[in-house]
C-alpha cells in the first residue's frame, strides 16, 4: 500500500549549518528563505561557483555543502 | 603636472589606498571622503542573512575595490577567494594575501608567488602582499603582479617602516609599482615610504584607532602628498661628519677687511 507523504526533503549544509528542504528547492528558494541579499552574494556548491544567473534553477540535491559569501570590510 | 599612479591599466589620483577593516559603514565612507581614497580593500567572509548593511553600501560611486584573499593559507585557498571576489562582481583586482604565521601574521612569499601566477592566468590583476624580499618579489613581478605590497611592520602594528632598507632595494629594483602595506602607523612613516619612492601607501589600522578618526584620514592624506612631490623633487643630499653653513661665511660684523 502506498502511503501519502508530504515532499521528501533532503539534509544541505549552509555556511556550516544543516538545513533540510524539501526536494526540488532550487539555491535561489533557499537564499530567499533564508533572508540572504541576493544582490551582495556569491554562492558556491561543493567549491565551485554558481553563477548568480543560475541559482534559480540550481536544484539542490541532498549533501551537499554551500557557501554563502559576501564582502565585509577588511584589510 | 600630472602624476597619476597606474595599476593594471587604470588610473588614480590618489596614493592612498585604505583598509576598510575596523570602522563603522558610516565612519567608511568619511574616511574614504576626508582621505581622497580611490581605492579600498575589502575582505570576503560567510554571509549573514540579510537586514545587517553591507560594506559595498559604504563605498562611493568610482572607487576601485581591491578584495584581500584574507583566510587564505595556500595558493589554492586564495584563488578559491578571489574567484568568489571576482562573483561578487568588483572586478578583477586581488590583494593576495596567504598567511600561515598566526602570531605576526607574515606572508608566505613562495605560496604568494604561485597564488599570482594561478590568478594572473585566470585574467585577474594580482597585488601581493609580501615579505620585502627582492628576489621573491621578482618572481612576483614575472609571474603577472600588477604591484608588489611590501610589509613596513606586522599587520595593525602601528610600528612604522621597519624594513626601511629592504623597501627601498625594492623601489630601486623593480619595474612594477612598490606600495608598502601593513604597519604604517603615522603620517611621518607614510610619508616617509613615499620619499623612499613608493608608488602608494595603504594604511587601516593607523586611521581606525586614532582618536579622531576623519582627521586622521586628512593627515595621512596629505603626507602622502607631501612625500611623493619629495620624492619627485629629488631630496637633498646628506653629509657626513661635517657641516655646511647655510649663510655666506664672508662680511661677518666686526671684521677685519
Amino acid at each position: 500500500m502506498r502511503m501519502v507523504m508530504e515532499s521528501p526533503c533532503v539534509a544541505v549544509t549552509v555556511n556550516g549549518k544543516v538545513i533540510e528542504v524539501p526536494e526540488g528547492t532550487t539555491l535561489a528558494d533557499l537564499l530567499g528563505s533564508e533572508g540572504y541579499d541576493r544582490s551582495r552574494i556569491a554562492v558556491e556548491v561543493d567549491g565551485d561557483i554558481c553563477p548568480r544567473a543560475d541559482l534559480g534553477s540550481r536544484v539542490i540535491r541532498g549533501g551537499e555543502t554551500v557557501e554563502v559569501v559576501s564582502f565585509v570590510g577588511g584589510g | 603636472m600630472s602624476d597619476e599612479l597606474v595599476l593594471g591599466g587604470r588610473r588614480f589620483n590618489s596614493r592612498f589606498i585604505l583598509g576598510s577593516g575596523k570602522f563603522s559603514l558610516e565612519m567608511t565612507r568619511r574616511v574614504i571622503e576626508e582621505g581622497g581614497v580611490e581605492m579600498a580593500t575589502l575582505a570576503v567572509r560567510r554571509a549573514n542573512a540579510a537586514g545587517e548593511g553591507n560594506v559595498l553600501d559604504s563605498m562611493p560611486e568610482g572607487i576601485t575595490l581591491l578584495p584581500n584573499t584574507s583566510g587564505a593559507r595556500t595558493a589554492e585557498e586564495a584563488v578559491r577567494i578571489a574567484r568568489l571576489a571576482r562573483e561578487l562582481g568588483c572586478g578583477d583586482f586581488v590583494k593576495v594575501e596567504i598567511i600561515r604565521d598566526t602570531k605576526y601574521l607574515l606572508p608566505d612569499n613562495r605560496e604568494t608567488v604561485r597564488a599570482v601566477g594561478m590568478l594572473a592566468d585566470e585574467g585577474f590583476i594580482p597585488m601581493p602582499y609580501m615579505m620585502p624580499d627582492l628576489t621573491a618579489a621578482r618572481d612576483m613581478a614575472d609571474a603577472g603582479a600588477a604591484a608588489v605590497m611590501p610589509l613596513g611592520a606586522p599587520i595593525g602594528s602601528n610600528r612604522g617602516l621597519l624594513t626601511r632598507d629592504f623597501v627601498r632595494m625594492m623601489v630601486e629594483e623593480l619595474d612594477v609599482p612598490v606600495i608598502v602595506d601593513a604597519g604604517i602607523g603615522k603620517p611621518s612613516q607614510a610619508c616617509e615610504a613615499m620619499e623612499l619612492g613608493c608608488a602608494a601607501v595603504m594604511a587601516n589600522t593607523a586611521i581606525a584607532t586614532a582618536r579622531d578618526v576623519p582627521m586622521m584620514a586628512r593627515a595621512f592624506r596629505t603626507a602622502i602628498e607631501a612625500g611623493r612631490m619629495a620624492y619627485l623633487a629629488g631630496t637633498g643630499r646628506v653629509l657626513e661628519g661635517r657641516a655646511e653653513a647655510s649663510s655666506p661665511l664672508t662680511g661677518f660684523l666686526g671684521g677685519s677687511d
